[in-house]
């Protein structure tokens, strides 16, 4: 088994405790981005149900709140704790998304992009919630504003000092006006915007939960809501200080800070982590290796790669060629993680083609073009002995099945479950093998995006292009696991190797009863 | 699993997540003051006093001048840093000398300074010194005060009343 780091493996037992309960499909690790966004729908609607409540005026909001908890609290104040509880999910939900893309090293080569536009993110909710807290004017809220004004006075290019707004009451009342106004559009806005960008390089993004899930994560912050319903401190009395106030700590953690350290130093820490954290995915950096090359001459233009490709790196345009085809496919290098799933997409890699010349396909991955992959399997099946003939398709970001290979079985790499053209399989069996056993990453969390599904869906017949119905799939095995699992795959390919012999016995049975 | 078993897990684990949130969302408390304490800001916007002294032009160098530049005082642009301090029973609690901002050192400073003291009577003063031309004070109050724990007491120094104002 391959080194795996103890992040890695921390990361790895959470997510498999997650699988017990939750099963593959609805465990919520593998849903953390589109579990932000459902917080941020419920934060959405219950913000604006509280709005029609709420007095945007410094001398009516604490009354306007105190009414909604207390008096309206089976409507109004359940849309509050909804709203407070669901802004605390987000940060959690977004900080378990960032140890997760971390441990399971996803922040670095061509994912650069979404890691650096996820940290402005971080930002943008952060100060969406210190406003938020800013609107209830309780001692709380007096204790934000003030802090938050110390720590603008910091900087170099605010002309006038905030903190001192707070002793004129007329200047105090236009600022929170300001600040309902950042909080209610100003920020949204900033922060949709942000998230679009975040998530624009990648194709099918979900932004609605799955049901499951979403059902289950609103019971739940509904059971909370009821039973500690969010409220206020008492209201902000310019002449007192209280003592102990129950600060939220997803939002508003580096204001305790202030009591042993300058507001510049708080700065430096915030910048530095902030920077920090854009910096990462170059510390080290990681290669992704050559883009995929488009050959003209076997591309008919489907557009079958283009709709596959997970990163949206590929883009559709006229015929250049002059060939009978409308459309061509065109590569974005920068944009390439080199998953090779457009191998997979594309007709043309069918390997029973041009059997006595070289195998080109529409689409290719230049460091393991189909012909070599055609000529190692083919080679591999030569090799084989013994009674029940194995090749191994595995997936590179998966389990490491390199130490498997034994007389009768052969492996062949691939750089994900979905750069396997399903003719590949048919070739496999066709050519001798008894078994084509194939690895993949964990159900539900396929280290490419979508390879995983593109594969089960082409293996059902409902995807382009598809694993045909003559291939007996008897004779076909799908092992997904974590890289953690190296018994389950022996135990898994042991169980595949029974279950070929049987099939061969029964075969033999028949066979004979014919005979007879 | 057991579909049942597998549901009590789920319900398990949403109560956890749930719990982190709602126990971040509240604790643990943060203590602003100890038991018994107060806190007083310090507060002023003011600007110095010119560092020089203005110097009446002459007759004679004012006609030099264009005569939109014909001004009858002559000043540097400078203002003097401001040194300030609070006293509480004889104690220093707070002393600090700030420089003019600016590209010019022409502008004037902000100060809020929180600062925590114990509740109960207290023997206060407070000055400032503005002018460095001056050794000592430029204003200054003395006073006995008497603090609630928990109050809030601010002293501000109002430039454009010249003095300080205890709220
Ligand atoms: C407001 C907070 C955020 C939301 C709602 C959010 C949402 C999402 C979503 C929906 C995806 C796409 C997942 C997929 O379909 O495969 C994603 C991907 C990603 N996010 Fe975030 N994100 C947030 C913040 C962050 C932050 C703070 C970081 C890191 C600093 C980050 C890093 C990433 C990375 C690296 C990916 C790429 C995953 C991939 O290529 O498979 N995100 N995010």
């Amino acid at each position: 088994m391959s080194y795996i780091n103890p992040v890695k493996r921390a990361y790895l037992a959470l997510e498999n405790w997650f699988n017990i309960s939750f099963g593959n499909d609805w465990n919520p690790l593998y849903h953390l981005g589109t579990l932000a966004f459902f917080f941020f729908w419920v934060i959405f609607v219950s913000g604006l149900y509280l709005f029609i409540f709420f007095d945007t005026s410094l001398s009516g909001a604490y009354a306007s709140v105190e009414y909604m908890t207390h008096e309206q609290w089976y409507a109004a104040g359940v849309m509050r704790s909804l709203h407070r509880y669901a802004s605390d999910a987000v940060v959690l939900t977004i900080i378990l998304h960032m140890f997760r893309e971390f441990s399971l090293d996803r922040y670095r080569g061509f994912r650069w992009f979404s890691w650096i536009t996820g940290v402005p993110n971080l930002w943008f909710v952060v100060t969406l919630g210190i406003t938020g807290y800013w609107l209830v004017w309780d001692e709380l809220a007096l204790f934000v504003a003030i802090k938050s004004s110390q720590l603008m006075d910091a900087l170099p290019f605010l002309p006038a000092s905030m903190s001192r707004n707070f002793l004129e009451s007329q200047i105090n009342d236009r600022f929170f006006t300001l600040m309902g106004f950042l909080h209610l559009l100003g920020q949204p806005v900033f922060l949709a915007f942000a998230l679009w960008i975040h998530v624009k390089r990648l194709s099918d993004v979900s932004i609605i939960a799955p049901r499951g899930l979403a059902i289950g994560s609103f019971v739940a912050l509904l059971v909370l809501s009821l039973l500690a319903p969010a409220v206020s401190h008492e209201a902000a009395d310019l002449a007192k200080t209280p003592a102990v106030l129950n600060i939220d700590w997803f939002y508003l953690n580096i204001y305790p800070l202030l009591d042993n350290w300058s507001s510049g130093e708080v700065w430096v820490l915030t910048i530095g982590i902030t920077v920090f954290l854009m910096l990462m995915p170059w510390l080290p950096p990681k290669k992704t290796g050559p883009a995929a090359e488009v050959h003209l001459q076997e591309c008919n233009g489907c557009e079958q790669c283009a709709m596959d490709c997970p990163f949206d790196a590929i883009s559709v345009q006229a015929r250049t060629d002059g060939a009978r085809w409308e459309h061509e496919v065109v590569v974005l290098e920068h944009l390439c993680a080199a998953c090779g799933i457009c191998v997979g997409s594309c007709h043309s890699s069918n390997p029973f083609r041009h059997a006595r010349e070289k195998l080109v396909t529409g689409i290719d991955m230049p460091q393991q073009p189909i012909n070599d992959i055609r000529e190692h399997v083919t080679a591999a099946i030569d090799s084989l002995e013994g009674e029940n003939k194995i090749i191994i398709f595995g997936c590179d970001n998966a389990i490491d099945f390199a130490g498997l290979k034994s007389s009768n079985i052969a492996v062949v790499s691939y750089f994900c479950a979905g750069m396997i053209p399903p003719t590949m399989i048919e070739y496999a069996l066709k050519l001798g093998a008894d078994g084509v056993f194939i690895t993949g990453c964990r159900t539900g969390d396929c280290y490419y995006r979508h390879g995983n599904r593109w594969f089960d869906e082409r293996f059902a017949g409902s995807r382009q292009p598809i694993l045909r119905k003559r291939a007996d799939r008897r004779r076909i095995h799908i092992f997904r696991a974590a890289e953690t699992d190296c018994k389950k795959l022996r135990k898994e390919l042991a169980y595949f190797e029974d279950s070929l012999a049987k099939l061969k016995r029964e075969a033999a049975n028949t066979g004979e009863a014919d005979h007879a | 699993m057991h579909k049942f078993l597998k549901i009590v897990l789920q319900i398990f684990n949403y109560s956890l997540f749930m719990g982190v949130v709602w126990y971040f969302s509240l604790y643990p408390a943060y203590h602003q003051l100890d038991e018994n304490q107060a806190m007083i800001t310090f507060t002023l916007g003011h600007v110095g006093k010119h560092v020089q002294e203005c110097r009446r032009m002459t007759q004679e160098e004012l006609l030099k001048l264009a005569p939109n530049m014909r001004k009858p005082m002559d000043c540097t642009r400078e203002r003097s840093p401001i040194t300030m301090e609070l006293q509480m029973d004889g104690k220093v609690i707070y002393n600090k000398t700030a420089p003019p901002l600016g590209l010019f050192k022409d502008q004037g400073i902000d100060i809020y300074q929180n600062i925590k003291v114990p509740a109960g009577k207290h023997h206060l003063l407070v000055w400032i010194n503005d002018d460095i031309k001056v050794k000592g004070p430029t204003y200054r109050l003395e006073q006995d005060i008497s603090l609630k724990p928990e109050q809030h007491m601010i002293i501000e120094f109002n430039s454009s009343a010249g003095k300080f104002i205890i709220k």
